[in-house]
């Protein structure tokens, strides 16, 4: 039997990614022949704190902010052209992304689509308080949010009952890819070969333009035509679960086989153990072979067992986080920023303040400033400082901006500038619980 | 030999989990690639990266992409949950590396 080609798009890699990164790849989508997937992936480490945060002040909220944005623009043409959407976009309210979903497409005046949301990630609510506490130590203190991974099975299952859309809050990244893969090809749950090169392929989609050029361009060395209009990536994905990766059609961007290597060892620790819920892929032996200018193979890519735990990200109120930027040009700027640092640092006495010089060093410096320490003045003319400190008080937090804020008129000469910024943080800890503890269904929304 | 600055014979990103860091090293010629593996090793990363005190380097060899990928423990001040540093992901520290010097034989060019 041979099945038709699949192929799927990625139009989102992260939330706040281009809103209009969609439409050419939908447009390119429904000129292939075979079985067509749109993915969105919008939830890093933190996004879900931030929606369970926004669900918390609205019940009604709680999923991505701008879904109507990215989805609009699409919605009627991927339902006519039959090219199924799945995307974690539902965040911390799936069945109210989904809800949302079928009021836009009553809006578009298109047929009510069928809708599914996958359940069983959110694990934030009191009755997984035991579960987390063994996982992650008695000291667990408020969480704002708890999600676990969860794999393609899911997806799958609800697009082979027909769903034209698939609402998820966490799933792995990849399993957005590997959902629809195993849909549409039926391979066996332990396949593990061919699971490990779909996980791959959803790999390479699941950050959007980071395959195509984007993070990628280094003027002189790596450079990139049309990076202001990248377009985001399709990939065919074959029988045997390799791939070979595009990009949408009449835009900007590359892919060749630099992009794709950067992109298949992003966030890749040891590369014969990249654990996802639904395989442990390997990619030790992989090859990258261009076919073609924008077309590139993947091949070689094996699988392993999958994990017997599923991870669980979970999110705390972290304090408070107060910063201030000031900045100075001409001759002496680099000694003025210096002693602005000084100043601040004697101000803010008690506070484990950072220090940076932008401009001459910040970036590859240390919060507790061994190497600016060691880092001689250069004489440089147009330098920014920048200091950051946490406190569990917002109002210890908002001295760090007082005190860059009175330096206009008790600072160094020339000081111009001052930007400030006081902001809540979240921090993540992550933690692994027995795969049989989750509970994951889905269900067709009406 | 003549140094040539890693720069301008490899590539490569940087990827976070947590405070950990990944990065990728990819050779632009397959023929510089012996010459990366012999010269870009886990001490000259940890030594890079000293004043971040990192608790590992770990280096993974894929010859067949030209690559290495390294990882490294603790190198981020916490990361996005802990550190007071303006790129939190470190996803620059790509070109901390891509600063390092490597030894070529002379007549090879980059």
């Amino acid at each position: 039997m041979t099945a038709a080609p699949l192929f799927i798009g990625c139009a989102a890699g992260f939330s706040g990614d281009r809103t209009d990164a969609a439409p050419p790849v939908v447009r390119t989508l429904s000129r292939l022949e075979g079985r067509r997937v749109l993915m969105f992936e919008t939830l890093a480490e933190r996004t879900l704190a931030i929606a369970q945060l926004a669900r918390r002040a609205d019940p009604a909220g709680g999923f991505e902010p701008l879904l109507d944005d990215m989805l609009r623009p699409v919605l009627a043409q991927c339902l006519a052209n039959n090219i199924a959407i799945v995307g974690n976009f539902g965040a911390a309210n799936p069945a109210g992304a989904a809800k949302r979903i079928l009021a836009m497409a009553h809006e578009l005046g298109v047929a009510a689509p069928r809708v599914a949301v996958v359940k069983g990630d959110d694990l934030s609510g009191e009755e997984h308080r035991p579960l987390l506490r063994k996982a992650l130590g008695a000291q667990i203190g408020d969480i704002v949010s708890a999600n676990a991974y969860l794999g393609a099975q899911p997806i799958a299952g609800a697009l082979r009952e027909g769903a034209q859309v698939v609402v998820c809050g966490r799933v792995a990244d990849p399993s957005l890819a590997v959902g629809p893969i195993l849909a549409h090809y039926g391979w066996a749950e332990d396949d593990w070969d061919r699971l490990g090169r779909a996980t791959m392929a959803g790999h390479l989609l699941e950050c959007g333009a980071q395959v195509t050029g984007g993070y990628f361009a280094d003027p002189g060395m790596k450079d990139v035509a049309g990076l202001h209009d990248v377009g985001f990536p399709i990939v065919e994905i074959e029988a045997s679960g390799d791939c070979i990766v595009s990009k949408a059609a009449d835009t900007g961007g590359v892919v060749d086989e630099r992009t794709v290597k950067e992109q298949l060892l992003y966030e890749i620790h040891d590369p014969a153990a990249y654990l996802t819920p639904d395989v442990t892929a390997d990619i030790s032996d992989a090859v990258v072979h261009a076919l073609g200018r924008d077309r590139v193979a993947l091949r070689g890519v094996r699988g392993h067992a999958r994990p017997d735990t599923l991870k669980v990200t979970v999110c705390r109120e972290g304090g408070w986080q107060g910063e201030g930027e000031i900045s100075y040009a001409g001759p002496g700027a680099e000694a003025r920023a210096r002693l602005a640092g000084d100043v601040l640092r004697r101000r803010l006495e008690g506070l484990e303040l950072r220090v940076d010089l932008i401009g001459a060093l910040s970036l590859f410096a240390d919060d507790a400033g061994e190497l600016l320490a060691g880092t001689p003045a250069r004489d440089l003319r147009d330098v920014r400082v920048r200091v950051a400190a946490r406190h569990a008080q917002r109002e210890e937090a908002r001295r760090v901006a007082r005190e860059v804020l009175a330096l206009y008129t008790c600072g160094p000469a020339g000081g111009g500038g001052v930007r400030t910024n006081v902001t809540a943080r979240l921090e993540t800890r992550s933690c692994f619980v027995p795969r049989e503890a989750v509970s994951v269904s889905w269900e067709m929304v009406q | 030999m003549r140094p040539i600055p890693l720069h301008r014979l490899a590539h490569g990103r940087t990827g976070d989990k947590g405070n950990r860091s990944n990065i990728s090293i990819i050779a632009y010629r397959p023929e510089h690639y012996e010459a990366l593996v012999a010269q870009v090793t886990e001490e000259r990363v940890a030594e890079l990266f000293a004043h971040r005190h990192p608790t590992g380097v770990k280096r993974y060899l894929l010859p067949k992409l030209g690559a290495m990928n390294f990882v490294i423990d603790d190198v981020l001040d916490g990361g996005v949950n802990g550190a007071l540093n303006l790129d939190a992901h470190g996803k620059s520290l790509v070109f901390l590396l891509l600063e390092m010097t490597v030894q070529l034989p002379e007549g090879e060019t980059p």
